[in-house]
C-alpha cells in the first residue's frame, strides 16, 4: 500500500515538473464592425505565482503578409507601444498583469487591420510555452454567428410546447380540485339536512 | 384492424427515416461532385474534400431549425402513438399523435418552402437539387397523410 502511494507521488511529481509550461489563451477569431473598437483579450495559466517580471508581447501579421511586426510589449511593470507600428496612436493597454490579463484595445478599426494578432506571455521562471493567435475580421455589417438563430428558434418552439403542456395539466388539476371541493360541500349539506329532518321527526313521534 | 395498424406504423416509420436522412445528409444542392447545404459547404479540390461550415445566412439557419424541429416532433408523435396504443380508452381517437405529426408536417413544409425560395440561383449547368431536398419535399405530404390518418383512426376492442 505504502509502495503504491510512493510510486503514485513520484509519478505525479514527474508529470508536474513537465507541466511547468505556460498556456496562453486568446479568442480564436474576432468579428468587428468597421469603425468600432475591439478588445483583444489575452490571459495565461501558469503553475507559478504571477511574478513581478511577467511580460506580455503582442505582434501583428497582416492578411497576406509573411512577416509579423511587434506592436506592443509589457515588461518591468510598464507598457510599451511601438512608435512606428500601424497602431501607434490607436492602441491602448487595458489589461491587468496582476490578474494575468494582458488585453489590448484597438480603436477605430479599418479594413487594413484584417490579420492575425499573436500574444506571447511569459511568467518567470515559467517561460516555456506557445503563443496564441487571434484573427481579426473587419466587416461592414457583422453577420450573425452560425447556429444562433437555429438554436433560438428550436429553443422557443420547444419552450412554448412545454409551457402549453404544463398549462394544460395545471388547468386539469385545478378543475379537478374545484369539482372535488364542490362535491364535498354538496355531500356535507345533504347529510346536514337529513340529520335535522330526523330530529324533527323524532320528538313528533 | 391489425393490418391497418401495421400499415400506419410502417408509414410513420418511413416518415421518420425520411426526415432523419433529409436533415442529417448534407446534400440539398449538388454542383458536380460538390455537395452544399444545410450544414456544410464541401468543395472537391485535388482529390480531397474541403468542407466549410455554413450558417451565416439567416434563412439557412431558419431552415436548419425547422428541419430539426420537424424531426423532433415526428419522433415525439411516434412515442406518443406507442403510449396511446396501450393507454387510450376503447373508441378514443389518437388526438395527441395527430397533433404532433401535423405540426411536424407544417415545419417540414415551411423549411422546404424557405429553402426553395431563398436558395441562390444556379451558377452553372451542373448545379441541381440534391436528394436530401427531394426527401424533404416528399416528407411533407407523407407526414400530413399520416397525421390525418391518426385523426380518423379509432381504437377498437
Amino acid at each position: 500500500m505504502l509502495s503504491v502511494l510512493a510510486l503514485t507521488s513520484v509519478v505525479l511529481l514527474g508529470i508536474a515538473s513537465q507541466c511547468t509550461a505556460i498556456s496562453v489563451y486568446t479568442n480564436w477569431e474576432k468579428h468587428v464592425q468597421v469603425g468600432s473598437d475591439v478588445r483583444l483579450s489575452c490571459s495565461f495559466f501558469s503553475w507559478h505565482w504571477t511574478s513581478a517580471e511577467v511580460t506580455f508581447s503582442w505582434s501583428y501579421r497582416p492578411d497576406g503578409a509573411k512577416e509579423s511586426v511587434s506592436i506592443f510589449h509589457y515588461t518591468n511593470g510598464a507598457p510599451y507601444i511601438a512608435t512606428k507600428g500601424p497602431f501607434r496612436d490607436r492602441l491602448e493597454f487595458v489589461g491587468n498583469p496582476n490578474r494575468r490579463d494582458g488585453s489590448i484595445m484597438i480603436r477605430n478599426v479599418d479594413y487594413n487591420d484584417n490579420g492575425t494578432f499573436t500574444c506571447d506571455a511569459k511568467n518567470p521562471p515559467d517561460i516555456m510555452g506557445h503563443p496564441s493567435n487571434v484573427r481579426l475580421l473587419v466587416f461592414e455589417k457583422v453577420p450573425v454567428q452560425a447556429g444562433v438563430i437555429t438554436g433560438a428558434i428550436i429553443g422557443v418552439v420547444l419552450g412554448l410546447l412545454i409551457l402549453v403542456v404544463a398549462i394544460y395539466y395545471l388547468m386539469r388539476f385545478l378543475v379537478a380540485r374545484r369539482v372535488f371541493s364542490l362535491s364535498m360541500r354538496h355531500g356535507k349539506k345533504g347529510k346536514g339536512k337529513e340529520g335535522s329532518q330526523q330530529r324533527q321527526a323524532g320528538p313528533s313521534k | 384492424m391489425l393490418a391497418i395498424l401495421f400499415a400506419t406504423l410502417v408509414l410513420h416509420l418511413t416518415d421518420l427515416i425520411i426526415l432523419f436522412v433529409s436533415t442529417c445528409a448534407n446534400a440539398w444542392r449538388i454542383h458536380g461532385a460538390d455537395s452544399y447545404d444545410l450544414w456544410y459547404r464541401c468543395a472537391q479540390s485535388n482529390g480531397g474534400y474541403t468542407c466549410k461550415g455554413t450558417g451565416e445566412e439567416e434563412w439557412l439557419q431558419a431552415v436548419q431549425a425547422l428541419m430539426v424541429l420537424a424531426t423532433i416532433f415526428s419522433l415525439t408523435s411516434f412515442i406518443i402513438f406507442l403510449c396511446q396504443l396501450f393507454t387510450l380508452v376503447k373508441g378514443g381517437r389518437f388526438f395527441f399523435t395527430a397533433v404532433f405529426q401535423i405540426l411536424a408536417s407544417l415545419f417540414v413544409m415551411s423549411g422546404a418552402i424557405i429553402y426553395t425560395v431563398m436558395s441562390p440561383k444556379w451558377e452553372s449547368d451542373s448545379d441541381s437539387y440534391g436528394y436530401a431536398f427531394v426527401l424533404a419535399w416528399l416528407a411533407f405530404p407523407l407526414t400530413l397523410v399520416s397525421g390525418l390518418i391518426y385523426i380518423v383512426l379509432r381504437k377498437k376492442e
